[in-house]
């Protein structure tokens, strides 16, 4: 490792040819920077992920014992989700939970909340217009337009599949 | 070694200047937020601000607080009113200068807004020094700053946004440096003068990165540039400082820098050091690659920095702030993260 890395550092300061040069730069500069530990940072993802679907079911589970069917159910716990995401983010909690979870913490609907709480509550101060109104999906955005457009490519693939009867 | 060329010019080499009547530093001050407070030199600041809104609304006008607190700071400490002040040059990373427009407008000094990133307390200082010594001002004060919600707000997400940050990603200093460089020395003080004996400006250097969460890695490359050009103009090697100090290069960039300079034959491995390194404590504060921003460089100066040279502990250094010129946009348009690094040397009479 060490003969590998002098070796690529020199590969950078004698090369004359700019575009090699930096794609040298770059070669070395990933073997010198330290990465996360990509089983760690799955096994922490997995156990929040995890621990947060587990809630979810338990809310599921208790809003069905209170007399809700399946559906409504699904939708209470949604909502209830959401509301514990935004309240953690608005004390400053989910932010820790984030660190340590990684995508377990981003892929449930709470990742969404937050992302979507995160910049009203910083741009609050730009105004209800400017400030919130215009900003509060700028990490939401991508999600909510790309989910709708391709939900609206599927419908269309899914209408034509059944004017063809395949489906 | 180079001294001043014929017919009394500045100029040496390429890109330096040894200037012919040095200016001093007559005061400094440094204004940090908490988490730097409770860093190693927490205990060297004038002032920690525990609350990172300074009482104040917005993120830009805390930063903007900082950065009066601060002038203010160096003008008591140096016993003079803002009218002895014949240019303030400063600047911060908030969009259009925000800090600085807004933190120092009260103070009716004539101003110079500069932008270099984190870099520009070293572009302060040149410029402050360049004009004291042409003869175009008798004292003039450097002023930056940065605050670690404002430039997340900024740069980043914002600050309630769950994300992990990687290894190689800074933690921007929340912090005001100012120092003021003068004519004359200060004649109330017993304490030995620091004078600015000259500068390397810097090139702008671009090997190609893109992570912008790995700015020690592009401001490395920049910063090996100025030192190196600084030995050839000066003709010297690296045993003629007894410290070159970095602004915000952080763990992954003091690698790179010792390893680029080491091709050339320059080892500066012992007498090298970091600001973004030595104002956090890596194991306690969670900051991972160390700490950055305009404010990083900037207050470690004018408190740990002048504090050795005023004490003799250094005789000589480079001091060399590294700035990474990225902005939002030039990121999401699939631009390199351009670095900067500007070398003022300064000793202890």
């Amino acid at each position: 490792m060490s003969n590998q890395k002098k070796g690529s550092v020199s590969n950078v300061v004698s090369e004359q040819d700019t575009k090699k040069r930096n794609e040298n730069y770059n070669q070395y500069v990933k073997e010198v920077t330290p990465k996360f530990s990509m089983a760690k940072n799955m096994l922490q993802a997995f156990l929040v992920g995890g621990i947060i679907c587990t809630i979810g079911q338990c809310f599921i589970n208790y809003y069905k014992y209170l007399g809700a069917g399946e559906d409504m159910a699904k939708s209470y716990n949604t909502v209830t989700l959401v509301f514990l995401a935004v309240l953690f983010t608005g004390v400053g909690v989910y932010q820790k939970l984030a660190k340590f979870g990684g995508a377990g913490t981003l892929v449930p609907i709470t990742g969404f909340a937050n992302s979507v709480a995160a910049p009203a509550v910083e741009y609050k101060k730009e105004g209800q217009i400017f400030g919130i109104g215009c900003k509060i999906f700028t990490i939401a955005g991508p999600v909510i337009l790309y989910g709708i457009f391709s939900s609206w490519v599927l419908g269309l693939i899914y209408y034509i599949l059944k004017l063809l009867k395949i489906v | 070694m180079a001294e001043n060329g014929a017919n009394g010019s500045k100029m040496v080499g390429k890109q330096s200047i040894f200037f012919k009547d040095p200016p001093y530093i007559v005061a400094s001050a440094s204004i940090a937020g908490k988490k730097e407070g409770e860093g190693p030199m927490g205990s060297l600041f004038d002032l920690v601000q525990m609350d990172p809104m300074l009482g104040k609304n917005t993120w830009e006008e805390a930063e903007s607080e900082l950065m009066k607190e601060a002038a203010q700071t160096a003008l008591q400490k140096a016993g003079l009113k803002n009218t002895d002040i014949r240019y303030l040059i400063g600047g911060d990373l908030l969009g259009q200068l925000i800090a600085t427009s807004f933190g120092i407008a009260e103070l009716e000094i004539p101003i110079l807004g500069i932008y270099g990133a984190c870099s520009t307390m070293g572009e302060a200082m040149s410029i402050g020094a360049m004009l004291v010594d042409g003869g175009y001002a008798d004292k003039v004060m450097a002023i930056t700053s940065s605050h670690f919600a404002g430039a997340e707000k900024q740069f980043r997400f914002p600050l309630d946004y769950g994300n992990q940050r990687p290894y190689s990603a800074s933690w921007t200093v929340t912090g005001s440096g100012a120092v003021i460089i003068s004519k004359q020395k200060n004649q109330n003080s017993s304490e030995p003068g620091v004078i600015i004996k000259g500068i390397t400006t810097g090139k702008i250097v671009d090997y190609g990165l893109k992570d912008s969460m790995n700015m020690g890695a592009a401001m490395a490359p920049a910063a090996y540039d100025t030192i190196k050009q600084n030995f050839q103009d000066l003709g010297v090697d690296p045993n003629y400082y007894d410290k070159i100090i970095t602004g915000d290069l952080g763990y992954v960039g003091k690698n790179i820098l010792i390893d680029l300079l080491k091709e050339n034959n320059y080892d500066i491995s012992n007498i090298h050091m970091d600001c973004g390194i030595e104002i956090f404590n890596e194991d306690d504060q969670d900051t991972h690659s160390g700490g950055s921003g305009c404010g990083c460089s900037a207050i470690t100066f004018a408190s740990y920095i002048l504090k050795q040279l005023k004490e003799r502990s250094w005789k000589r250094v480079l001091f060399l702030p590294t700035g990474a010129l990225l902005s939002q946009v030039s990121f999401n348009e699939g631009k390199t993260v351009p670095g900067i690094a500007h070398a003022v040397i300064v000793e202890a009479e």
